[in-house]
């Protein structure tokens, strides 16, 4: 399946879809002017993963800052991972915030109560 | 006629330099006038990312300040009307102005909106100032949940987020300028730590 790899720029995260090596994760700032230009080539590529994932998958959330309309396709996201570990299991979602950074701990609060996937909140 | 050259640039001196008095007295770190884009919204918010003294604001107040900033300045960009049409501007085009004095930051924006979508901004912002953090927090994830994104790729989650993120009310104004459209003012306001 095709990966997807895109270098962070200073309003839109850095993104590594890659089933090949089974490594998966966002990064950095969000807060594009159009955010579904930017993330649904990504909701498709986890559509089409969803149809045959790896055995485990692990998808890493490191985000330093997101605006209110990519909180929204954030959470389009971790929809998107309840479906295909409902279907399949083995996703697991892990949160990273800094260890000062409440605002982000809060976030993935939110996201794992509204969301039914295993999990992780990791501070660093 | 030297006299009136004079006067004139008494005038003019004169503004300008109550208007910079104004502006030290207020605290004013930034104010702006003209098209809010996202280019002009990135740069402010860094502009304002990278003059935080690291020796009194804690990085949570800062990223506060930051998040609040670019949510407002979206706002405008994606939400000023026409002054004389009411129909929506492409770039918004609005003021924006951040102060601080000891205890907080206060972040404002002013901008164009048509009368007609005074009554859902005045609702919407009296029903989050009324909520108790809790109920804030309840409301969102309702929020996030129900949300979909408009035409203009907001969530309309802005408002809610500013309240949530803050723990303040937001205060707003709205001033009519003619049987079609208002002029919104919104100001948030950022406790120091």
């Amino acid at each position: 399946m095709e990966t997807i790899n895109v270098e962070a720029t200073d309003e839109t995260p850095r993104v590594i879809l890659d089933s090949d090596s089974n490594q998966f994760e966002f990064s950095g700032k969000s807060l594009p002017e159009d955010v579904t230009t930017f993330y649904n080539p990504i909701l498709d590529w986890l559509e089409a993963y969803g149809l045959e994932p790896n055995e485990k998958s692990n998808f890493v959330f490191k985000m330093d800052y997101f605006n209110t309309a990519s909180s929204k396709l954030i959470l389009d996201i971790l929809m998107k991972l309840e479906e295909i570990n409902d279907e399949h299991d083995g996703v697991i979602v892990e949160w990273y915030f800094r260890e000062d950074d409440e605002d982000m701990e809060e976030a993935g609060e939110e996201y794992s109560d509204i969301v039914e996937v295993p999990f992780k909140q990791i501070a660093y | 006629m030297e006299k009136t050259k004079i006067e004139v640039g008494t005038d003019y001196m004169d503004f300008v330099s109550k208007f910079h008095q104004t502006i030290r007295n207020e605290n004013i770190m930034l104010v702006y006038e003209g098209e809010i884009t996202q280019t002009i919204a990135k740069a402010f918010s860094s502009m304002t990312e990278q003059g935080f003294d690291d020796e009194t604001d804690s990085s949570r107040t800062q990223k506060r300040v930051y998040h609040v900033m670019i949510e407002c300045l979206q706002n405008v960009a994606k939400h000023a009307d026409d002054e004389i049409t009411g129909e929506p501007e492409i770039p918004g085009r609005g003021i924006f102005m951040i102060s601080n004095n000891e205890n907080e930051y206060t972040v404002t924006t002013g901008n164009i909106v048509a009368n007609d979508k005074i009554t859902i901004i005045k609702e919407m912002l009296d029903k989050f100032n009324a909520l108790d953090p809790d109920e804030i927090k309840a409301e969102y994830k309702r929020m996030i949940k129900e949300s979909r994104l408009s035409e203009k790729a907001g969530a309309g989650l802005g408002f809610i987020d500013i309240v949530k993120k803050t723990g303040n009310n937001i205060e707003y104004y709205f001033d009519e300028i003619n049987d079609k459209t208002s002029f919104f003012i919104q100001k948030s306001v950022v406790n120091r730590d």
